[in-house]
């Protein structure tokens, strides 16, 4: 489903340049359920914007879906991105002029499907995540959890080939990301492929597969029970994300 | 094929942001509005000074006798100059191009003019029979003077409307006898005017008349003739050659300028052509700087718009919007709400202008403000194409940013 071989990233940093992913090796198949784990500087975000085509790589290759991503044009990226990528992000990035169903719509509108029929189609994917009642409310009148969820419903409208989070439990608490998890899981034994970006060691546990990043290379990579989480240094992250309101 | 649902984005998208939508449609509505009331003033003022002008031939040259100011043939100076009869024939004898002419006997002050018991003051004109096109008074009932009353002095009136309206109110006037200063008249003609406002509450009486029953003798206060060729040249050239003849007549040093005063109207035409066109040039001027600070505020605003969205267009690029979406969405934007507010502000200068040119009270130096509808499109239309690029280079550039600097931004 989805390849990298020998990618490597470095962003310029005053004279010299940061290297950030060196040499990466990763296979991911339909149907998995990854975690990236890794501290802060790890590369972990790095590699999730290049595999949502969010970003460029400097060498190496990455194929999705049998597709080589390269040197793509912002028009090509743009609509790979509305035909294989669902985003959950931390902070939600939803439109905060749109209702749930209509943020949920947006990315059928990208792809030319009229009014009537997106708009149906997001209301049965927020009946999915369980905000059916919520479809006419905007982001500010939803807690949290229920903007994440409905980022979820939005990530997974165009049936993508996998569902990008990046630190989707960031700005929630303890219970609400919990629930969260539970939907992924669903999602993912409904057959989606869905990678999740985290440094909270409990998030991903809840996962299949962890592949935890240390300095831009793929430090262990196996199912949480063999990797021993709750004992690594990654336990106190350089940082910790601001949980918005 | 309209796509209804882009529009839909657009206009959600407008209602969002209410105050920048507001504000960018606020200084391109004001800088069309500002521009239909400067172009309709300036028009209106043109047409106000030129229709008082209309009032007077300015094909017309306009004689007043003074007193001398230079010593001239064993006369000293300060001697007074008076035109008779005899001036006003030898003028049409020797000046061939003359067209119409006329003399003006004055009557001191306002006269008491009286019908049945109605009684009222005003001026009295005394005139040769071509004052009439000299004036451009329209005869509206009976006749003008005519040379007949000249030659028998008859005691007949020809009235204004304002005359007429408050001696007879809705009755005919004509056949009527007045009473002017003890004086009776016969009312054969009444008349209107299209220049100043004081013209309509004028009373004409023959010259000659006026000279009898007020003791003027022969005497002729003002002579007023028109030209065929109204020339600035031919003007002036018969100009020098009256101050010769009425030099020659009388006494005086031919350019004794104070002896005898000539008003060259058609001279005066020219000064206030010229005066048209500093008018025109100012408006100019002006209009052209409302419509570039009407076009300097919208680029500011899609500017800054553009902008305070980086982060919404980084949301819709990862959700699979291509730059060329973003770009004609906000493109698109601009030109809508250009486009409307540009409208609404040549509609309602139009209206104001229209309120005024029916509404405000008649007035000798404005009337019929108008503006040109050409101008004022072509304006509107290039605020719209500004307010387009304005979109559109910003636009470019913000589609062109890495979704993830732009998801980056607040």
């Amino acid at each position: 489903m989805l390849s990298i071989q020998q990618l490597n990233k470095s962003y310029p940093l005053g004279q010299g340049a940061l290297h950030v992913l060196r040499d990466l090796d990763l296979e991911v198949e339909a149907g998995e359920f990854v975690s990236i784990m890794g501290s802060s500087g790890s590369g972990k975000s790095t590699l999730l914007n290049i595999l949502g085509i969010l970003d460029d790589y400097d060498s190496g290759s990455y194929s999705l879906d049998g597709v080589l991503i390269r040197d793509l044009s912002e028009h090509k990226a743009a609509i790979y991105r509305n035909r294989y990528i669902g985003f959950v992000f931390q902070s939600f990035n939803l439109l905060p002029f749109k209702t749930a169903v209509e943020n949920v719509a947006l990315p059928l509108f990208y792809r030319k499907v009229p009014r009537k029929k997106r708009n149906a189609t997001a209301l049965e994917f927020l009946d999915r995540v369980g905000l059916k009642e919520w479809a006419d409310h905007l982001p500010n009148e939803l807690s949290g959890g229920q903007k994440q969820r409905v980022a979820v419903a939005r990530s997974l409208i165009t049936h993508p080939r996998i569902v990008l989070a990046d630190e989707p439990t960031g700005a929630l608490d303890t219970k609400t990301s919990t629930q969260l998890m539970g939907l992924f899981q669903e999602l993912n034994d409904e057959g989606a492929t869905i990678i999740v970006v985290t440094h909270e060691p409990d998030i991903a546990a809840r996962t299949e597969r962890v592949v935890r990043l240390v300095d831009g290379v793929i430090a262990a990579d196996g199912a949480p029970d063999e990797l021993e989480l709750m004992t690594t240094e990654l336990e106190a992250p350089a940082y910790t994300d601001e949980p918005s309101p | 094929m309209i796509d209804i649902d882009r529009y839909r984005e657009i206009v959600d998208s407008l209602r969002t942001a209410k105050l920048r939508t507001f504000a960018t449609a606020l200084s391109v509505a004001w800088g069309i509005f500002m521009l239909v009331i400067l172009l309709g003033a300036g028009r209106g003022i043109q047409n106000g000074v030129a229709n008082n002008f209309r009032d007077d031939a300015t094909n017309s040259l306009w004689l007043y006798a003074g007193r001398t100011a230079k010593a001239h043939a064993g006369y000293g100076v300060g001697r007074r100059i008076e035109f008779d009869m005899r001036d006003f024939d030898a003028l049409l004898q020797s000046v061939e191009q003359i067209e119409y002419a006329t003399g003006r006997f004055y009557l001191s002050g306002q006269f008491t003019v009286r019908f049945g018991s109605n009684v009222s003051s005003f001026d009295v004109r005394a005139t040769h029979p071509d004052h009439q096109y000299i004036e451009k008074s329209i005869i509206t009932a009976g006749r003008f003077i005519n040379e007949t009353d000249l030659r028998q002095r008859r005691k007949i009136a020809v009235l204004g409307p304002k005359v007429v309206e408050q001696l007879f109110g809705r009755r005919d006037p004509i056949g009527k006898w007045i009473d002017v200063n003890g004086a009776a008249y016969r009312v054969v003609g009444t008349f209107t005017d299209d220049g100043w406002q004081s013209e309509l509450s004028k009373i004409y009486i023959p010259i000659t008349t006026a000279q009898t029953v007020y003791g003027g003798g022969e005497r002729i206060h003002q002579i007023m003739f028109t030209i065929h060729d109204a020339s600035p040249e031919t003007a002036r050239r018969i100009e020098s050659q009256v101050r010769r003849l009425m030099s020659a007549r009388h006494d005086f040093a031919a350019d004794d300028e104070r002896a005898m005063r000539v008003r060259n109207n058609v001279e005066r035409a020219e000064k206030i052509m010229g005066l048209f066109a500093g008018i025109n040039f100012f408006i100019w001027i002006v209009g052209i700087g409302t419509i570039l600070a009407g076009i300097v505020g919208v680029s500011n605003i899609m500017l800054i718009s553009v902008r305070e969205r980086t982060k919404e267009i980084g949301i819709r690029k990862a959700l699979g919007a291509t730059p060329r979406t973003i770009v004609s969405q906000i493109v698109v934007e601009a030109l809508l709400i250009t486009s409307i507010s540009g409208y609404l502000g040549m509609t309602v200068g139009l209206g104001v202008i229209e309120l005024v040119a029916r509404y405000a009270p008649k007035n000798d130096y404005f009337m019929n403000p108008e503006a040109n509808l050409t101008v004022v499109v072509a304006a509107t239309v290039l605020l719209i194409i500004c307010g387009v690029l304005a979109g559109y280079f910003p636009a470019r550039l913000a589609a062109r940013i890495q979704p993830v600097e732009a998801l980056r931004a607040e």
